[in-house]
């Protein structure tokens, strides 16, 4: 009761200095004013819009900015998830930012040299927006734009899982369209830069059920083990129906989604794009040569 | 008390947005083929219908007729937006698998539906309780939709494995046509019957009658 008395107490002091404020009561004239005119008149309709839109801007803004943190956070979480679970890292009681910071070093490269760059703040780092960024982009010809992009990044930002100083897997974004969406996923390579360790989509779009099966954990696993180059031209591709596993070629083939023929092309073409020399070809022989020199 | 009651509960089927009035019915196509996105999209239909009502309705008196339809629009797309913030901030899994849905609830006709018919004559609190109700009908259907979308196309509810699917060694060969948009008229279509066998005044008169050639009027002349 007496908490009630001082909020009602508080207002009457706020409404007092209001009332004393020659401002606001011209604010309040006008107010009444405006209120008292005929729904049609000019002056109220103009009166009303502006009103309108400043109460919905002003509302609009605070939850945008208010929730701004959450928002970002749950984003670089999502991201960090994805990436562990690609890597084969991510178990059910996973805290994901130790395990990330712990096991997991993000890297930039340079997409036409395949060389790291260093010096650049990599946390910052967003290939996403680069893409977009016409000065930090290249557009891709139409001949050869094959996964539909139509820019990349010069820089793209890549993961690796190291125990000790040797490479256990090499993590590369790709993104390319499928039937609806553009897709964007990870690919996790051995050090040998040629055998899939395994494959994820964390965003997109295609029909659920079909296309949008590319997020099946029984789909995925079928990765496992393939082989992305074969006489240094990059052969991996979703084939029509299942592989047989007896065949000559196997390991360069996966079953496509059933149902979803353009989804699978999608796929097929995101990988040979990402993989060819304008993708991570250069990069991966980089990676080979130096792991070789370092074993010899 | 009696009044505030039948406001609430007469959108769930004896005048259900979806069926009765046909009202939002490109959502329920759209969200349908899982529960969860759903149960989603109807709590935040639901709350964008039931505060842009009372917005609009608190205002009514003072809105300008030349203006009305883009004061409601606007109100409605600012809810929209919080919505979707809201939903970024802490849903994001399911933000994002509703991703372009939750911006088109701006385009649902029933949110507009109910701030022209009913916002603007009513006062604030039952313009507030009729968009819930509202809100609650058109996610009863949205319901029914995706309970048989969701176990016929993918053998699932709401996550959870009920029929094992064929191609992980159980014995349902999933329906795939469940899976796509156009599934959702067939099952609407059903739900509509079974209301209006249950209900029969909510058949519509026809508007014309045909007429039986022994009582025509073309005969022979």
């Amino acid at each position: 009761m007496a908490n009630g008395n001082q909020k009602t107490g508080y207002c009457q002091t706020i409404q007092a200095k209001l009332d004393g404020c020659e401002h606001y009561q011209k604010f309040d004239a006008y107010k009444q004013k405006i209120l008292a005119l005929s729904n049609d008149s000019l002056e109220k309709t103009i009166a009303i819009a502006l009103a309108l839109c400043f109460v919905c801007a002003v509302l609009v803004s605070l939850a945008a900015v208010a929730l701004r943190p959450l928002q970002i956070e749950n984003k670089a979480m999502d991201m960090k998830k994805n990436i562990l679970e690609v890597a084969g890292l991510l178990k059910e009681d996973t805290d994901i930012h130790q395990a990330f910071a712990q096991q997991i070093e993000a890297k930039l490269v340079d997409m036409a040299t395949g060389e790291y760059v260093e010096g650049q703040d990599v946390e910052a780092y967003d290939q996403r927006k680069a893409a977009k960024d016409s000065a930090q982009s290249d557009a891709i010809a139409k001949d050869k734009d094959i996964a539909s992009i139509k820019s990349k990044a010069k820089i793209a930002k890549i993961y690796l899982v190291k125990k000790g100083d040797t490479i256990q897997s090499i993590i590369l974004p790709m993104h390319g369209y499928g039937l609806w969406s553009t897709m964007y996923g990870f690919l996790a390579l051995d050090a040998d830069g040629q055998t899939v360790q395994s494959i994820n989509f964390y965003d997109q779009a295609e029909t659920p059920g079909l296309g949008g099966e590319v997020v099946n954990p029984n789909w995925r696993a079928l990765w496992q083990g393939k082989k992305v180059y074969k006489d240094g031209k990059v052969s991996l591709a979703l084939i029509k129906g299942v592989v047989d596993t007896n065949k000559a070629g196997a390991e360069y083939q996966v079953d496509g989604l059933a149902g979803a023929t353009l989804t699978s092309t999608g796929v097929t073409n995101l990988v040979k794009y990402w993989m060819s020399v304008e993708g991570f070809a250069p990069y991966l022989e980089k990676v080979r040569t130096t792991t070789d020199e370092g074993e010899s | 008390m009696n009044e505030t009651k039948k406001v609430l509960t007469s959108p769930l089927v004896e005048n259900n947005p979806i069926t009765l009035q046909v009202l939002g019915v490109c959502s329920a196509l759209a969200v349908t083929s899982q529960m969860s996105t759903s149960l989603i999209m109807t709590v935040a239909l639901t709350a964008v219908t039931a505060c842009s009502s009372a917005a609009i309705s608190s205002i009514r008196n003072h809105i300008p007729s030349s203006i009305r339809i883009i004061v409601q629009m606007t109100i409605i797309a600012s809810l929209v937006i919080i919505v979707d913030q809201v939903l970024k901030a802490f849903a994001y899994d399911i933000s994002k698998q509703l991703s372009v849905f939750v911006g088109l609830i701006i385009t649902n006709c029933i949110v507009m539906g109910r701030a022209e018919a009913y916002a603007m004559k009513n006062p604030p609190l039952a313009s507030f309780i009729d968009g819930i109700g509202n809100g609650l009908g058109y996610g009863l259907i949205l319901v029914i939709v995706a309970f048989f979308r969701e176990l016929l196309g993918s053998g699932k509810l709401l996550g959870i494995e009920i029929f094992p699917l064929v191609k992980d060694g159980g014995w349902y060969d999933p329906n795939g046509l469940m899976l796509l948009p156009p599934s959702a008229f067939f099952i609407i279509a059903c739900i509509i019957w079974v209301f209006r066998q249950w209900k029969p005044e909510q058949n519509e008169t026809a508007d014309f009658k045909i007429l039986s050639i022994s009582h025509g009027e073309g005969g022979h002349h």
